[in-house]
């Protein structure tokens, strides 16, 4: 693999990860990480439309007029999310109930569109192919450690492994909406301070 | 009474924003100003009740009739998204003022989750039209009450010395899940 195409693919992960250093696609980031597992299925339900998307976009790019291509994407991406929408429905009922409406609404998260207009539509696409896997694992992996943070310290569980003895008391707040917002911040504010840091040595 | 409600309900108890995660983005984007947050939170109103009757109606009439239930996602984000457009056009034709006011917002509104998720949980519940108008018209409200607070206690924040770290995003986040907190203090209305 080429310098440019590891650069594309390992980009999104950490250096320009989706949710803590650019902000985007923030309302299932908050919405849906009760739990370990409901992070982990929304990062991979996103990298999935994220991935396919991104190669069609690819694709179809040329065949696009510039003024109509942010309508015409954004019905790629509602085609390649109800597809998501029906199979997860089909295949893994539970999970669906869980995320719900998040499913659906990963049609305006910035994220996707945001892939389709800065990379996809001026990328080849093994570089866009390579750009979505990038973002969409950085996406996934953002999620599922915020769902982990949430869960461990809200139910005293790990991918609902219980680790706490029967009725022992956990920080409910967590997996209430303000700990959404608490401990995005907390991670947040970790990863600036590490930056300082970094920067100052 | 039932449409009291509603509006009680969607404004305070599950807040569009602080409750549901609906609207992040604008929530956290334009509320550095209590004047532009309001405009947002005008056009927002406006939009999200337009939109939520003409996507209902639609639903009603035209996907559900024809079996055509599993294709909403695509349709509404289409009605949505040319809608705002069409609401752009005519403003600016017919009141300038209002076009000055909310215009500038207008363009930002079709990304905005909240319009398409209103819209999706008029179907989900089973909302008949007028529920649905209200239910859109008070979380449009809950959503313009949330980001006023908000840009209130951040215009605040600006006066106050932060550590380095804390600035931007993290301290915004707490803010916000301060504000959080103090709407939980309405669970139980309603219910």
């Amino acid at each position: 693999m080429n310098k440019v195409s590891f650069e594309n693919l390992t980009r999104g992960i950490i250096k320009e990860n989706p949710i803590f250093v650019m902000m985007l696609g923030m309302c299932p980031t908050l919405g849906v990480t009760t739990s370990a597992a409901n992070g982990l299925g929304m990062g991979l339900a996103t990298l999935f439309v994220l991935i396919l998307s991104n190669c069609a976009i690819s694709l179809v790019k040329n065949l696009i007029p510039g003024t109509i291509r942010i309508p015409s994407y954004i019905v790629i991406i509602a085609t390649f999310v109800t597809v998501v929408d029906m199979l997860m429905a089909a295949y893994l009922p539970a999970l669906h109930a869980r995320l719900g409406i998040f499913i659906p609404l990963i049609v305006v998260n910035c994220l996707i569109l945001g892939r389709a207009e800065a990379f996809a539509s001026k990328n080849n696409v093994k570089q866009s192919f390579l750009d979505a896997v990038g973002m969409g694992l950085g996406f996934a992996l953002a999620l599922t450690i915020l769902g982990t943070v949430r869960e461990v310290l809200g139910a005293g569980s790990i991918f609902g492994w219980s680790f706490l003895a029967e009725g022992s008391d956990t920080v409910l707040l967590f997996i209430m909406p303000p700990g959404a917002f608490l401990a995005l911040a907390g991670l947040i504010l970790i990863l600036n301070a590490y930056k300082a840091k970094q920067g100052i040595k | 009474m039932e449409y009291a409600l509603i509006f009680i309900t969607a404004v305070l108890v599950n807040n569009i924003v602080l409750s549901q995660f609906l609207g992040i983005c604008p929530f956290l984007g334009v509320s550095k100003k209590v004047s532009t947050a309001a405009g947002m939170g005008g056009a927002v109103i406006f939009v999200i009740t337009i939109s939520t009757l003409v996507t209902s109606i639609i639903y009603k009439a035209l996907l559900l009739p024809n079996g055509l239930a599993f294709m909403n996602t695509i349709v509404f984000i289409l009605v949505i998204a040319s809608l705002v457009q069409m609401v752009e056009i005519v403003l600016k034709k017919t009141s300038p003022g209002l076009y000055q006011a909310l215009g500038i917002f207008l363009p930002l509104i079709t990304t905005n989750c909240a319009v398409l998720g209103v819209a999706l949980l008029c179907v989900q519940r089973n909302y008949t039209l007028l529920q649905s108008v209200c239910f859109a018209f008070s979380s449009s409200v809950g959503f313009t009450l949330a980001i006023v607070l908000f840009a209130g206690l951040r215009e605040r924040l600006n006066l106050t010395d932060i550590p380095q770290s804390m600035r931007g995003a993290p301290i915004a986040l707490i803010t916000a899940s301060l504000l959080s907190m103090a709407f939980m203090g309405f669970s139980g209305i309603g219910n």
